[in-house]
């Protein structure tokens, strides 16, 4: 592809003390695609989140947005850039009330039209949070509290979509709707990056996947290829 | 399986199992009450002339609280059979009757130990209370029936019709606080030169007469009769007024009372009251400080005191003329900028190396920093510039033109602080609705997601260090010019300590519990070193300031005047608990939030 990635990491390592947490990892996300990283526990996911993110710095290698290093800016920079995060499990704002948590995720902007306008069209997406904004947002149900997440992280207007396990610790009946949701907003045109361990259903929906083992990618692939490989199905879709 | 047996309970079968239970709490609770020397050194006052004093009623309040906690217990138990029967009155009983053999073991235990060596109140001051200057027997005589019947009565308040319990509430409670409030409104009226009102009331040798309380209590108990409730949906439609317009009309008028009240009234009160209030307002202007630090931010400060420390010795160092070693002997004025200035500075040393810590470990180490503050302004080593433990003497009145801040004029203080703690609240209200006061909140609920928002943690956090450091600062520097000297001393732990019981009493977050917050604890029960309007309490202060705590904590955690947030949400999560932990009940609970 010729065009210039979103998000691009070039042989990036990451340290936390002495530890060697990501070794040598290029990862590329391009505007308006789906993909997924799948690894199992401690193969680094949450750290290559972070790094994009810039809550973590990488020790060598490049960080990029655009084609543009960034490994020495804040978070606020790449939140400004349309980078933003689902974090893992959600994690609204629990004692604010839905409303305060909608409009946190538009911290950074100072536009009080767009910020309003924005705020209509979540409400359209989820017809169900309208009717909760003046409730705490720690007393919704997982599947609300899901959609005033992935609504949080809308209100920064993301380019990229970072999404963290967006299916752990959700009833079995609301992880097929929620990846019907991701799938929704990508079509719109957002690029999502998606951390998942149900590789399956993951893999179902993404256009291309990354496997991480000990902080090293060890397949890059088409979404289609990595369903068809037979050393993942074993290790990581449970079938021998 | 408590409901079951429950359910075929006849009149007079007994929980025995519970009111044992609750009986020995209340026997200890008395013995306790008695050995801490609370009944013995209240004895003092006066609560109602040759009847009843302060300490017999602290002995006496027991039984009555747990009569009542006895048979509301069995109450809430019992779902299926929630009719309170006789057996529920016994229960009471029983409970009060323990109660008193726990003081009848007491009196026997004090004739014939002698453990006056760990128990210092275990003496003959006690026994002669306890006997009433009498023999056991007739002290036993009398505590039985008089504990067995408080019980009974406790127990039996479930038992009376809504309107007869509000009626003894408000008379209890009334004559209650009229005893004990003798100082301020003797003073009131002396201001309103009302004083035959007030002799009326009292006693010459100090207590109520035994004619005006019953009078009074007649009285107290008809109010809730002629007012209906008319006041609490005043309140009511108040609060729930929707319309943005009448919303603020209603809060102007609210202000504008609250505020000549404010103005107006010191001049009627004596220097007693006043040197109260202004203390209170000191108190106001830290715990609105650590409000925003602990309320807003979330950080938990043990240390702020330190804050507190440097606004007094900046003033005492440029404003006094004693001062050792740099003594510019600026106006007040001058010295408050320095004040701002060092405040910062102070917040940014403190808090840039500790900011990065969470919850426990911050507490742990602003504690300590707290410490090394105090200890510098005591030690050797800055003793040339800032006199060690014999601190700044000599700080001079504040010089306003026609007006003087002098410490001997507490009104003049109360004035003073007045203006500093408006600031203060203007400050903290302005900031709660800003976009600072929205990151603070976000990091107090989650500070890696409020990292990942986009916001910047380490310079938010900085930024809440700071405005806390300067309002403790100010504060200070009144306290400097009030008292006229600085010491080590007066910045000890216990400072922090109490002025964090008052933001956690009063409402984490909430302007309005801060002030109830210190105007209760402050005014009432006094600071760490400033006596309160219960002079007696001085010894216990501590005791009832952990005992407040721990009972607020269990009972009412969002505090006296919660913000309407915390309200929300402890009404919200009754309802709710179970219903988010899974999503197959979603379709139930809405309709129980389409009920509600």
């Amino acid at each position: 592809m010729t065009e210039t990635a979103l998000l691009e990491f070039r042989s990036v390592n990451t340290h936390y003390g002495a530890v060697h947490i990501l070794k040598d990892v290029d990862l590329a996300i391009y505007p308006g695609e789906m993909v997924c990283l799948l690894g199992g526990n401690a193969s680094g996911k949450s750290t290559t989140l972070k790094t994009l993110l810039g809550m973590v710095t990488p020790t060598s290698g490049e960080v990029l947005l655009d084609g543009e290093v960034v490994n020495d800016k804040p978070t606020s920079y790449r939140v400004i850039n349309g980078v933003t995060m689902v974090p893992e499990n959600r994690r609204l704002f629990k004692r604010l009330t839905v409303k305060e948590n909608l409009e946190l995720g538009a911290y950074l902007r100072n536009d009080t039209e767009g910020i309003e306008e924005d705020l209509e069209n979540i409400y359209e997406l989820f017809p169900r949070v309208k009717e909760r904004l003046s409730q705490k947002a720690g007393t919704l149900s997982g599947g609300e509290q899901q959609m005033v997440a992935i609504g949080r992280a809308l209100m920064s207007r993301p380019r990229v979509l970072l999404m963290d396990e967006p299916s752990m610790g959700l009833a079995p009946a609301l992880v097929q709707q929620n990846f019907e949701l991701i799938q929704q907003i990508h079509e719109e045109g957002m690029a999502i990056f998606m951390v998942e361990q149900n590789a399956n259903m993951a893999l179902s929906i993404a256009d291309r996947g990354w496997v991480l083992q000990t902080g090293r990618v060890v397949l890059d692939d088409t979404a289609e290829a990595l369903l068809a490989n037979p050393e993942l199905r074993s290790s990581y879709l449970g079938e021998s | 399986m408590m409901t079951t047996n429950l359910t075929s309970k006849k009149p007079f079968e007994l929980d025995w199992k519970r009111t044992l239970f609750w009986g020995s709490v209340c026997a200890l609770s008395q013995v306790f009450i008695c050995l801490v020397g609370l009944p013995s050194e209240l004895n003092r006052r006066i609560l109602i002339e040759s009847t009843l004093s302060l300490g017999y009623l602290f002995i006496l309040w027991i039984p009555l609280v747990f009569g009542y906690v006895v048979s509301k217990m069995v109450e809430l138990e019992g779902v299926e059979n929630p009719k309170p029967g006789a057996a529920d009155l016994l229960s009471g009983a029983l409970t009060g009757l323990l109660g008193s053999l726990g003081l009848v073991l007491l009196m026997l235990g004090i004739d014939n130990l002698d453990m006056r060596d760990p128990l210092i109140n275990w003496n003959q001051k006690l026994f002669r209370l306890l006997t009433f200057e009498n023999s056991i027997s007739f002290g036993s005589l009398v505590w039985i029936p008089v504990g067995v019947g408080l019980g009974t009565i406790g127990a039996s308040l479930h038992q009376m019709s809504g309107q007869i319990r509000k009626m003894s509430a408000y008379a209890m409670f009334g004559l209650f606080s009229f005893a004990v409030l003798e100082d301020v409104i003797d003073d009131l009226s002396e201001g309103f030169r009302l004083e035959w009102l007030s002799d009326m009331i009292y006693a010459k040798k100090g207590g109520m007469t035994v004619t005006s309380a019953i009078v009074l209590a007649i009285v107290l108990a008809l109010l809730p009769l002629i007012t209906r409730g008319k006041f609490k949906k005043t309140v009511d439609r108040y609060r729930s007024d929707a319309k943005p317009e009448n919303q603020r009309r209603n809060s102007v008028v609210l202000f504008s009372t609250v505020a000549v009240l404010v103005i107006v009234l010191p001049w009627f009160l004596g220097g007693i009251i006043n040197e109260l209030l202004a203390n209170v307002g000191l108190f106001l202007l830290l715990a609105l400080g650590l409000n925003i630090v602990v309320g807003l931010a979330g950080l938990l400060d043990l240390g702020y005191v330190a804050f507190f420390a440097v606004g007094g010795y900046t003033t005492a160092v440029l404003t006094s003329p004693n001062s050792p070693w740099f003594s510019p002997e600026t106006h007040f004025g001058i010295s408050l900028l320095v004040v701002v200035v060092m405040a910062t500075l102070a917040g940014l040393l403190i808090g840039a190396p500790v900011i990065r810590m969470r919850g426990d470990y911050l507490a742990i180490v602003t504690l300590g920093f707290g410490e090394i503050i105090r200890l510098l302004f005591l030690s050797d080593w800055l003793k040339p510039y800032l006199g060690g433990s014999q601190g700044i003497t000599n700080v001079p009145a504040i010089d306003l033109g026609p007006w003087e801040v002098r410490g001997a004029d507490p009104r003049s203080v109360f004035y003073m602080v007045l203006v500093f703690c408006v600031f203060a609240i203007y400050i903290s209200w302005r900031l709660q609705g800003s976009r600072l006061g929205r990151a603070w909140m976000a990091i107090r609920e989650d500070e890696s997601v409020a990292e990942v928002m986009g916001i910047n943690t380490v310079n938010s956090k900085l930024m809440a260090f700071v405005v806390g450091a300067v309002l403790a600062a100010f504060s200070g520097a009144v306290l400097a010019a009030k008292v006229g000297s600085v010491f080590p001393k007066s910045f000890e732990i216990l400072v922090s300590i109490i002025i964090l019981v008052v933001v956690i009493v009063g409402g984490m977050g909430s302007i309005t519990g801060v002030m109830v917050g210190s105007l209760v604890l402050i005014g009432i029960l006094g600071g760490p070193r400033q006596p309160g309007l219960l002079q007696e309490f001085q010894n216990f202060k501590l005791l009832i300031y952990g005992a407040l705590l721990v009972f607020m904590m269990l009972k009412r955690p969002e505090g006296l005047v919660p913000t309407a947030r915390r309200t929300r949400e402890l009404h919200q999560e009754e309802y709710l608990q179970d219903a988010w932990l899974g999503d197959d009940e979603s379709e139930d609970r809405e309709e129980v939030g389409e009920q509600l």
